[in-house]
């Protein structure tokens, strides 16, 4: 977690970013944490065998990150430069034990679910990411409106990874989805293909690469897309790079 | 904020006195937060654990197999063979007479420790079994959770007398048992586990069914 690596790629695309609206569609499309910054990769490989793993985990990624960056945002004027990594790191890992123990307490049906996923967002560096890059600078509205876009805009990332893994893995969609959402969710479980057995690399973490690669690339392909009638070469390359 | 906190926090916040108490003030804060909170959830958590174990319980085992309480019902055994950990058999109980028992298996998977629950009745015929807690690959292993798929229950019924020595293997091995697509292993531990579980009650089938007569005979003679 230096540093480096996580305070470089948020924000540094250098597009004025001007409403909360924009602070909230930025973390969902442009500047998307799994997508775009490749932040937090470790839970999102482990975990992301089914779309219902993937939502799980962004659900729990998301509260979170709110939580988190609301807090530092409100303490930024308090916190130096110098000190800021372990404060940041301190508050967030209190964060995320006391959500997990206050679900284990109150909440045990769905932490039976979700309780692997809170103990991995602590190794989650989108979340350090976001509070040094974003939380430290801006004022708790702000810092609220990015927490609930990236928060977003990760999951979503989530569920698709997860749900083109199932279903090349095991020819099904949602599987268990009630299991995290309640009985009322279980249309979402959807067998597509019939199948003894799928593609059994999707499941394997090299397969979770190989097809957060295929999205990547369909993302940039998309934004190529949209930007072709007024976005030059130059521009491209340097959004790359970043 | 007045600007006034404000202009004296800039000045503050390059002061190596500041960083270090405002660091320590702020992990006290937090070391502060995390006690009150272990204490508040200590005993939901708890409730909500022993929660946990009666339904499994009542999963390997039908309620009409008791009328006791199995959770508070316990013999410790230690057989080197079965485990190196004094084993804790839950005693389910009829009218005093014991009726089933129900212990963990230890077995080792793919992934780590598998930890099963089994049920048997007193000739050492399964009535059920279930994971409580393994370490397999998500999609791919966790089928012997009984939320994923039914596989587990195929051991309902099983005994070592039902099935001669030789057919305690998966399919693959030469055995009965169906593995599943892609894994293997983790099957074969929970065989092999089973196997051990049902052996462990062979050789100690006397031992607990007499421990529980003497001292269902105590708890008779303490009462008089």
């Amino acid at each position: 977690m230096s540093d480096g690596g996580c305070s470089a790629c948020p924000s540094a695309n250098g597009e004025p970013v001007s409403s909360y609206k924009d602070y909230f569609t930025f973390g969902i499309w442009e500047n998307n944490i799994a997508l775009v910054q490749l932040l937090g990769l470790c839970p999102v490989m482990a975990v992301t065998t089914s779309a219902t793993n993937g939502l799980g985990m962004g659900i729990a990624t998301t509260a979170v990150l709110i939580i988190s960056s609301v807090i530092i945002s409100l303490m930024r004027h308090a916190i130096p430069a110098d000190v800021r990594n372990p404060i940041m790191i301190a508050v967030i890992a209190g964060t995320v034990t006391l959500v997990d123990l206050a679900m284990n307490a109150w909440m045990h049906e769905l932490y039976k679910v979700l309780g692997l996923f809170i103990a991995l967002i602590v190794t989650n560096c989108a979340i350090l990411g976001r509070t040094e890059a974003f939380a430290m600078k801006q004022n708790p509205l702000a810092a609220l409106m990015d927490g609930i876009g990236m928060g977003l805009g990760f999951t979503w990332a989530l569920v698709v990874l997860g749900g083109a893994r199932e279903i090349l893995g095991s020819g099904t969609l949602f599987s268990h989805a009630s299991s995290l959402l309640g009985p009322h969710f279980d249309w979402l479980e959807i067998t597509i293909v019939e199948v003894d057995s799928g593609v059994l690399l999707a499941i394997l973490p090299p397969g979770g690469f190989i097809v957060l690669g295929v999205m990547i690339a369909l993302k940039r392909v998309i934004d190529e897309r949209l930007s072709e009638p007024k976005n030059t070469e130059p521009e491209e390359l340097v959004a790359i790079q970043t | 904020m007045s600007t006034l906190i404000l202009n004296k926090l800039e000045l503050w916040r390059s002061r190596v006195d500041y960083q270090g108490a405002i660091l320590g003030l702020i992990c006290a804060v937090v070391t502060l937060l995390l006690l009150i909170g272990q204490q508040k959830t200590y005993e939901p958590i708890q409730l909500a654990l022993a929660e946990d174990r009666k339904a499994v319980l009542s999963q390997v085992l039908p309620s009409e197999y008791y009328d006791n309480d199995p959770l508070h019902d316990i013999v410790t055994l230690t057989d080197e063979n079965f485990s190196s950990k004094p084993i804790i058999v839950y005693m389910a109980k009829k009218q005093q007479q014991v009726n089933a028992v129900v212990f963990q298996i230890d077995t080792e998977g793919y992934g780590g420790t598998i930890t099963l629950m089994i049920a048997l009745n007193t000739s050492g015929e399964i009535l059920g079994l279930r994971t409580l807690s393994h370490k397999e690959t998500p999609g791919l292993a966790d089928k012997i959770e009984t939320d994923k798929s039914d596989w587990i229950t195929v051991f309902n019924g099983e005994s070592l007398q039902k099935t001669p020595g030789g057919d305690w293997a998966v399919k693959k091995d030469g055995g009965k048992f169906d593995q599943f697509t892609g894994a293997t292993i983790t099957p074969r531990a929970i065989v092999n586990g089973v196997v051990s579980g049902l052996e462990f009650y062979a050789r100690n089938t006397e031992q607990l069914l007499q421990q529980q007569n003497t001292s269902a005979v105590e708890e008779v003679s303490s009462n008089e």
